[in-house]
């Protein structure tokens, strides 16, 4: 359309997307037909998870502080985010940032896998070549995390076509954060899945900080979701601590992303109780009250209530799993711990799919080197097949 | 007599770590090890030649590869800039009519996005065969390809890969291409491990390699001298072949001297070659090493040790280019071989000029200078 009216569109003309809701924060619906009438199952082993993901990072947190693991990541105050997973299928594909950890234990990640993986010991499938929590599953379908912000997101996308043309009937999800979304990466993979017809979910966590960075030094606009339209990609701002608002809104998204064979971005509202990272204090750069008052609407409260609401769940039922869950945490803990780490020669290994001579070459150099100077280095920590 | 015996010693102790390497590369059957099984250029370069074969400039050879890849493999794509129209090179031309709208297509532009793209599709099973529209123009995909797609099989023990991805595109000088049409990256990306990294320098290996490399299980970077495009016309063998990868081929045999190159520089040598033969009466042998990553030590090293003498030479600028890692292995290869240093010439310290490119080139004299240099030390 024309005009002859000379007028700036400004941003705070724009209206602003809604966050949609399904519970308040008592643990009611709010409207009826918004009930996603899951099966108390399904509610159940997606609290579960939510219990035992906390429970697990409480002990992991510890253990990095104690010097025990050299790095830890915890998914405080975002454990509905695994909610998402409960709508996708088995085989759709999954590239993860690194806090949806809550995502690979619902898809059935088990404990020592998770420990085994931030030990580097033996039975890590990464074999311990990468930091704690970057994990993966070829099994689950979960792409190996990477450090590197946003890489994933049109890794995703292309992954995404290609299961177009598989004709399969997949999609993939991608998650990301809020900071993760300024990277040149997410301008690109948002771009290439809108113009390739990309099945593929954006998953935005928006937990208001980047390590220190909050949003309003990230970002001026409409937030993430905001940005869809702009892309020609549909979006849904959900409250990312209710269970049930990111439950609909990724199961909307997954029709959607395979029916259409289009893009779409969730933009999962909530905030990050815990540090960044255990190289982080984040009280240097957040009042603590903030944090106090996002703590009295978690998710997993808040989803307690629904469930005892119905009958589902009570406190005797919270209290003996708790202690299930500690006591099984600490025992694969414990026998992780021991394990031995793989064999020391597996740093030369994977490089390329089968090893060249000049790498052959430094990986003899080395065994000879280790022979001759044996006690200069932690030898028996490692496997060995001499 | 003093001056002999520590020589001989030292060839002795030379020989003997030497052996040890090769004793023990065979010990570990965790490790799979390739050093066996490729078969030697040469070899495989005579094979490919024994059948039907058809005139083409480079470019058709390079969309003959893609045709081939695509035509086998149902999952192979092609995608890039302006990839569907038949590309600014004409590399892909006719593609998109024969395989469809969803096999060959436009990307927004975007080098990053083309590259994870890419990484994703070869990560989801596909064959991903994307172009960077120059070489140039490969910085903006540079986290990708080294920090993603380099490390895709180590990082994740092996679960996850990228293998079934190539990355094409044109590089080097073309008379007037300044700073943003003439640059040749490999020396960037020589230091990343687990890329595999290819320069052509002529219609048949250009899809004797490109093949292989679209068959390889390992990401690679296929970069192209787009002076060449048309000007390197050649009998190509009609049907689908490969060219081994980490291979060097010796084009011209000789004793006196040994001149290494690839890509367009190749060229070049071999006018050198001539001219130092008809001027000096010295026989060089030039060697194309074809691949950056992982390099032919052996060819290269097999050929100092003959000769005694070595000049590198390539269109990059001098420091840290690819030129100083070949020095540096053939000195503590052929340290006891070598009768004069290990020369260089390459292009300069400066980024790449427009109207001073005729002064930029290690042209063919000033590689005739080296040689005159070399052979008088």
């Amino acid at each position: 359309p024309w005009t002859d009216k000379l007028q700036l569109m400004r941003p705070e003309d724009q209206s602003m997307i809604p966050m949609y809701r399904v519970l308040d924060k008592n643990g009611r619906i709010l409207n009826s037909s918004q009930d996603p009438l899951v099966e108390p199952e399904k509610y159940l082993k997606m609290y579960k998870c939510m219990l035992m993901l906390n429970t697990m990072d409480k002990i992991m947190y510890d253990a990095q502080r104690q010097g025990r693991i050299s790095f830890y990541m915890t998914n405080y105050g975002e454990e509905a985010t695994l909610a998402s997973a409960a709508v996708l299928a088995d085989t759709d594909l999954i590239y993860g940032q690194y806090r949806e950890a809550g995502v690979l234990l619902y898809r059935g990640f088990e404990l020592h896998q998770f420990m085994d993986q931030c030990y580097g010991n033996c039975d890590d499938k990464g074999l311990g070549r990468q930091m704690p929590i970057h994990y993966g599953s070829r099994k689950l379908n979960f792409v190996t995390l990477s450090s590197p912000l946003a890489t994933q997101m049109p890794q995703a996308v292309g992954s995404a076509y290609a299961l177009k043309r598989a004709k399969n009937g997949n999609c993939v999800i991608v998650y990301f954060g809020e900071g993760a979304a300024s990277e040149g990466d997410a301008h690109a993979a948002f771009n290439f899945a809108a113009t390739l017809e990309c099945p593929v979910i954006f998953f935005c966590r928006n937990n208001g900080y980047a390590i220190s960075t909050p949003s309003s030094e990230q970002y001026r606009g409409d937030g993430i979701a905001g940005r869809a339209e702009g892309y020609g990609i549909a979006a849904i701002r959900v409250d990312g601590n209710d269970v049930l608002a990111v439950y609909n809104g990724t199961k909307a998204a997954r029709q959607y992303a395979v029916k259409e064979n289009k893009p779409v971005i969730i933009e999962a509202m909530t905030y990050r109780v815990g540090h960044h990272s255990t190289s982080d204090d984040s009280s240097a750069y957040r009042p603590v009250e903030e944090v106090q008052q996002w703590e009295q609407d978690s998710p997993i409260a808040r989803f307690r209530l629904y469930l005892e609401a119905q009958g589902w769940w009570n406190s005797q039922a919270q209290q003996e799993f708790l202690t299930s869950a500690k006591k099984q945490v600490l025992e694969e803990f414990s026998k992780s711990e021991k394990k031995l780490k793989p064999e020391w020669q597996e740093m030369f290994n994977d490089v390329y799919y089968e090893m060249p001579d000049h790498l052959a070459k430094q990986m003899k150099y080395m065994e000879n080197h280790v022979k001759l100077y044996k006690d200069k280095y932690p030898v028996k920590d490692f496997k060995t097949t001499i | 007599m003093a001056f002999t015996s520590n020589v001989i010693q030292r060839k002795f102790i030379i020989k003997s770590i030497f052996n040890k390497i090769m004793d023990s590369q065979c010990t570990n059957n965790l490790f799979r090890l390739c050093s066996a099984r490729l078969s030697s250029f040469s070899e495989a370069y005579s094979s490919a030649m024994s059948g039907n074969k058809t005139k083409l400039n480079m470019y058709q050879a390079i969309t003959s590869a893609i045709d081939n890849s695509m035509s086998t493999d149902p999952t192979a794509v092609v995608f890039g800039e302006d990839v569907a129209f038949g590309g600014v090179f004409r590399c892909s031309v006719g593609l998109q009519e024969k395989y469809g709208k969803d096999r060959v297509f436009n990307t927004p532009l975007c080098e990053q996005g083309i590259a994870g793209f890419a990484i994703g599709m070869a990560a989801a099973g596909a064959t991903a065969i994307a172009e960077i529209q120059f070489a140039d123009y490969i910085f903006p995909a540079f986290d990708q390809i080294v920090n993603e797609a380099a490390k895709y099989r180590y990082r994740s023990g092996n679960m996850f890969d990228c293998g079934r991805l190539t990355i094409r595109a044109p590089c080097g000088a073309v008379g007037h291409g300044a700073l943003y049409h003439s640059q040749s990256p490999e020396a960037y990306f020589s230091h990343t491990p687990g890329l595999k990294i290819v320069v052509t320098s002529g219609a048949i290996n250009a899809k004797g390699l490109l093949s292989a490399c679209i068959e390889d299980k390992d990401p690679c970077l296929f970069l192209e001298p787009k002076a060449l495009y048309r000007s390197s016309i050649e009998e190509v063998p009609t049907d689908h072949f490969v060219l081994p990868l980490g291979k060097a081929q010796i084009v011209i045999p000789g004793n006196d001297l040994t001149l290494i190159g690839w890509g367009t520089q190749i060229h070049v040598l071999k006018e050198v070659a001539a001219m130092a033969k008809k001027q000096f009466q010295v026989n060089c042998e030039v060697i194309d090493l074809l691949t950056i990553l992982p390099w032919d030590q052996e060819t290269v090293c097999n050929s100092v040790k003959k000769t005694g003498r070595v000049i590198i030479s390539h269109e990059a600028p001098l420091t840290s280019g690819f030129g100083a890692e070949l020095a540096a292995t053939i000195q503590e290869a052929c340290f006891l071989h070598l009768e004069a240093p290990v020369q260089r010439v390459t292009g300069f310290d400066t980024p790449f000029p427009h109207v001073y490119e005729p002064f930029y080139l290690p042209t063919k004299w000033r590689c005739l200078q080296a040689v005159q240099e070399i052979i008088k030390y």
